[in-house]
């Protein structure tokens, strides 16, 4: 497995150089996505509401946000497979709605439904798809076979698409993203519904990408893969950005360096509450938990206790991007 | 890699690299099995000149529009017949599926192609599966005694041309539609009395009222027919009119297809 890595390595490094190249002389700005006013409406739904946000070339930009945020529509906007109601839309330097065939020829698109050609095997529906970008038939099949061993698929090459598991469809989908060797790649909500160890799998792979200087820009309802995985994100919803920034700025920003989660079990929650705020915590509450945001876990469990307050079953963790969101929409990401 | 064919990198909506590659993904596809998707081509013919040309037509009285006998009447409008069906049937069922079940559209405009282009494709196959079915039977034909003419290459033009109509006839009608079942009406109601009515067992002129006729010659197998038959037999006159028939129909409901599938996929 090494050797076939390093060797694609070096064609991919040749590949990335190139692409780079080709970004600085037809965008000089780094911006390789730039979105404003942008607006979808669906009859009287309004599924993004005026979105304005910028990429920036070789970033890991997210999308976060529920189910129904928005986040598909803005990524077929960007993927120009939907036409927005109104607002301007650049990518790459190319005008949307005008230059979509250039777009589209630089993006590599992973959409949220396995699409594949169930009537063609694996290999053939790399070569396919990159006919369709006018890629020659040989150059074709050189990529397709580079991208197989990069996505562990080599063994795959003549399967039919039926046969392959969930987590290979998405590989698969990944690498037929990859074979026009595009300078963004796009990923709708990428590792929904996989299991947990075929997302770490996709999460490298990505981070393989990344390093190679391609920029990414994902949609995901996952706190902790856009924590994981994004340098920049946009959090969502209803159609609308409520937070832009980096993850831990955001969390920084937005809630405390750490929350302390409580059982109430039987206690007095009013004087709990009360108790925390004074000593510096802010709280959230639900029927029968606590969460208090607080700079030091430890040292505010301590305080607790000096008042004689002894919550059971306490949980010292981080804050995160799913504390981000509750507190400026109220809602779970979870719904 | 990412080099740009001028015309493909173009602001044109529709073009003709893209509805290509699309044409070669469902050859890509065919080749995997063409062997016994030809094969009833092969017998669907025999079956139809022996039970009504042989059978049947030694009770048909020859003379009249039948002097040649009977096999030699039907034989060319069969052709134009399975012509009809080999574009109707990739443009109904098979594009229906591509487009709400395996959503494989979805992923093709993705790319550089656009979804004019994938009409435009499809179109394309379409012709050639017709090309393929009538082709076939058109040889077939000539072993039950129907006579070589030297517009007889032509007539094999004149299937792609009959599939160019009915695909882009097909493709209209699927555009519209939300339910795969909607297709027992387009057969029953449209494609079966075209196939009966159309001048490939009887001309309609001498049995049916004049209304019926008119009627008959606005639909389009009706033109497909003569176009075979005339050029089957190696008779002209008047040919212009049907090739017209099927250029400019075809074209209006190709065009109106592609509107209608842009609505419903780019939305």
């Amino acid at each position: 497995m090494s050797t076939t890595r390093s060797r694609h390595d070096q064609k991919t490094t040749a590949a990335t150089a190139k692409t780079s190249t080709q970004t600085s002389s037809e965008t000089p700005a780094a911006t390789v996505v730039s979105a404003r006013n942008l607006v979808k409406r669906y009859g009287a739904f309004e599924a993004v509401s005026s979105l304005s946000f910028e990429v920036r070339a070789g970033e890991f930009f997210g999308l976060l946000g529920p189910n129904g945020a928005g986040k598909s529509t803005t990524m077929r906007m960007i993927y120009r497979v939907t036409p927005p109601t109104s607002g301007a839309l650049t990518v790459l330097g190319f005008e949307a709605g005008r230059d979509d065939r250039q777009i589209k020829a630089r993006l590599g698109v992973v959409p949220q439904i396995d699409n594949l050609d169930e009537e063609l095997s694996v290999l053939d529906n790399l070569i396919v798809y990159a006919r369709f970008h006018d890629i020659s038939y040989r150059d074709a099949k050189t990529r397709a076979h580079d991208l197989l061993d990069f996505m562990e698929l080599s063994g795959k090459a003549n399967a039919k698409i039926m046969a392959l598991s969930g987590g290979m469809k998405r590989r698969l989908t990944l690498a037929r993203g990859l074979m026009n060797d595009p300078q963004i790649v796009v990923l709708d909500e990428p590792t929904t519904g996989l299991d947990p160890q075929v997302r770490i799998t996709l999460w490298d792979k990505l981070e393989e990408l990344r390093s190679r200087g391609v920029t990414l820009l994902m949609s995901t309802h996952y706190m902790d893969e856009a924590e994981r995985l994004c340098d920049r994100l946009i959090i969502m919803d209803q159609g609308q950005i409520v937070a832009e920034g980096e993850p831990e700025r955001l969390v920084n920003e937005h809630v405390s360096a750490e929350v302390v989660e409580m059982r109430l079990a039987g206690m007095d929650a009013e004087r709990l509450a009360r108790v925390a705020e004074r000593l510096g915590a802010s709280v959230q509450r639900s029927k029968e938990r606590m969460s208090l945001f607080t700079g030091d876990g430890r040292a505010l469990l301590d305080g607790l206790r000096r008042e004689g307050l002894e919550p059971a079953r306490t949980f010292i963790r981080p804050g995160n991007l799913e504390d981000v969101f509750l507190k400026l929409t109220g809602r779970s990401l979870r719904e | 890699m990412a080099k740009t064919t001028p015309l493909y990198g173009s602001r044109k909506p529709l073009s003709l690299t893209g509805a290509w590659h699309v044409w070669e993904r469902n050859a890509r596809v065919y080749r995997q099995r063409w062997m016994y998707s030809l094969l009833p081509n092969f017998f669907e013919p025999v079956f139809y000149l022996l039970g009504l040309g042989i059978g049947l037509g030694a009770y048909v009285s020859s003379g009249g529009s039948f002097e040649n006998g009977y096999v030699a009447f039907i034989a060319p409008g069969l052709v134009a017949a399975s012509a009809m069906n080999g574009a109707v049937f990739e443009t109904t069922y098979n594009v229906y599926v591509k487009l709400t079940f395996s959503k494989i559209y979805d992923a093709m405009i993705t790319t550089r192609v656009n979804i004019e282009d994938v009409v435009l494709g499809e179109i394309l196959w379409a012709m050639t599966r017709s090309l393929l079915y009538g082709g076939v039977f058109l040889i077939v034909t000539l072993f039950f005694g129907i006579p070589i003419t030297p517009t007889l290459p032509l007539a094999f033009l004149a299937a792609a041309l009959t599939g160019f109509c009915f695909s882009a006839l097909g493709l209209a009608f699927t555009s519209l539609i939300k339910s795969i079942d909607l297709y027992t009406y387009f057969f029953t109601m449209f494609i079966t009395p075209l196939f009966l009515f159309s001048d490939i067992f009887f001309p309609v002129e001498e049995r049916f009222p004049a209304f019926l006729v008119v009627i008959a010659k606005a639909t389009p197998l009706y033109h497909a027919v003569q176009l075979m038959r005339g050029l089957v037999n190696g008779e002209l006159a008047g040919l212009w009119l049907n090739t017209l028939y099927l250029v400019v129909v075809g074209t209006a409901l190709a065009a109106f297809a592609i509107w209608r599938m842009r609505r419903r996929v780019v939305v």
